[in-house]
């Protein structure tokens, strides 16, 4: 039997008939056609489905459609302000922090949640900050670069 | 990787939940954070007909002291443990455990009461809990009861929990004036472990072992105390030579188990070095 979701979504609220079994991943893509969050795996660990639900890190495919009912979602679409990039996302293109560009939404949103939360974090605590995603390109290095660039750019308030 | 179908049901009350459970008990699993339930129906291993999604109940969701106690929801997450001001200084051992625990993605949704009644074998939370000899509430139809974590982990993905009880509450004993140390042998970051070892002493000015609690997961089948290795060292001088002698005794009783990342050999040289090791870092705290 279909449920009934309300879900906030970058800002905007989407109510939608969901079959309880639909992964906010495929929600977030195929419902309501936001394709900038990436499939890979689909078994929870690759994190190229990274988003955030009420400011917290999450993978979209660990998640049910109707556990996000109620909350906040932010995908990679609802960083930027417009045509203004978001930091994050600028010091991911001037230190090429993507090879593919597969895992690239999810190194973002994870990247972000990481500076909201630690705004100066050691190498160290980026790595472990970013274990979650994988690069199959193996483009770890510039993603960290970035990742420092980024640092202390982002509004943790 | 679609999941199978199932009617979901998304509770208001501990009550309402104890009820959806009973009258669903042979069709139905608990939902929590999903970090483990949700790879499990993805692959269909689990393909429950019912789905009891507690994770909107507020009364399950805390961390808070209770006396010489510290009482943890079920609700609450690894990362909710590992950052509590309480727990850091309370019974660090199990933020120390909790901030080990997968990724941060799988620590935010991941929850404490889930993980426990999951039981995985390679889970790193029950060492820390038996070592800690922390009691696990179960409430269910006929009213709440309390089991010691000795008596909660059967076997594997298996616990003593009955099918229409739901696990609402961990509660642990302060440890103030201990000290400890969670380590865990991984493949990779964010890996399960092959061998993990919560360890909580305390010691004499004199360096004698006046406690000490050690819990192992990975090793066997089910999480375990070392019970050996804890009686060789207590009322001892802990030197390197009676830490190396007893930490030989960690696999005493327990048949390791063989799968792709080690041998049943390998794991307990891994066991005997992170009881040594978890040893030597809680002292050096």
């Amino acid at each position: 039997m279909k449920q009934t979701v309300r879900v906030t979504v970058n800002g905007r609220l989407y109510e939608e008939e969901v079959e309880p079994r639909q992964l906010l991943s495929y929600f977030l893509r195929e419902t309501i056609g936001l394709t900038g969050t990436h499939i890979g795996c689909i078994i929870g660990e690759c994190g190229a489905c990274t988003v955030q639900v009420n400011g917290t890190l999450v993978k979209s495919c660990l998640m049910f459609a109707v556990q996000a009912n109620g909350k906040e979602v932010t995908t990679i679409e609802g960083l930027a302000e417009g045509d203004a990039l978001h930091p994050v996302q600028e010091a991911f293109i001037n230190n090429y922090g993507f090879q593919c560009g597969y895992c690239t939404p999810g190194m973002i949103m994870a990247a972000d949640s990481l500076l909201k939360k630690n705004p100066n974090p050691s190498e160290e605590e980026i790595r472990e900050g970013l274990a979650g995603n994988l690069c199959m390109c193996t483009g770890y290095v510039q993603i960290v670069a970035a990742v420092k660039e980024a640092a202390g750019q982002v509004d943790n308030g | 990787m679609i999941p199978g179908a199932f009617d979901y049901h998304a509770p208001a009350s501990l009550e309402e939940a104890l009820s959806l459970l009973s009258a669903n008990v042979d069709d139905a699993k608990v939902l929590a954070g999903g970090q483990s339930l949700l790879p499990l129906m993805k692959l269909r291993l689990a393909k429950p007909e019912v789905i009891i999604d507690i994770g909107g109940l507020a009364e399950l969701n805390y961390i808070r002291e209770d006396g010489d106690h510290i009482a943890i929801g079920a609700l609450a997450t690894y990362t909710d443990l590992a950052e509590s001001e309480l727990i850091l200084d309370r019974c660090p051992l199990l933020a120390q455990a909790a901030v080990v625990v997968g990724d941060v993605q799988v620590r935010n949704r991941g929850t404490v009461g889930g993980g426990l009644a999951h039981a995985d074998p390679a889970e790193d939370l029950p060492a820390a809990v038996l070592a800690l000899d922390a009691e696990i509430k179960a409430a269910g139809p006929d009213g709440e009861r309390w089991i010691p974590a000795s008596e909660f982990f059967i076997t594997m993905l298996t616990t003593s929990l009955m099918p229409e009880e739901l696990l609402t509450e961990i509660r642990v004993p302060a440890r103030d004036g201990y000290k400890s140390s969670y380590q865990k042998a991984s493949r990779q970051a964010a890996g399960f472990a092959i061998v993990g070892v919560a360890t909580c002493l305390k010691e004499s000015a004199d360096g004698t072992c006046e406690d000490i609690a050690i819990g192992v997961t990975g090793v066997g089948d089910v999480a375990y105390r070392a019970e050996q290795v804890e009686a060789a060292l207590r009322g001892r001088k802990l030197d390197d030579s009676a830490i190396a002698g007893a930490a030989a005794l960690v696999t005493g009783g327990v048949d390791p188990i063989e799968d792709v990342n080690a041998t049943p050999t390998y794991r307990a040289h891994l066991a005997r070095v992170y009881v040594e090791r978890t040893i030597q870092a809680a002292r050096a705290e």
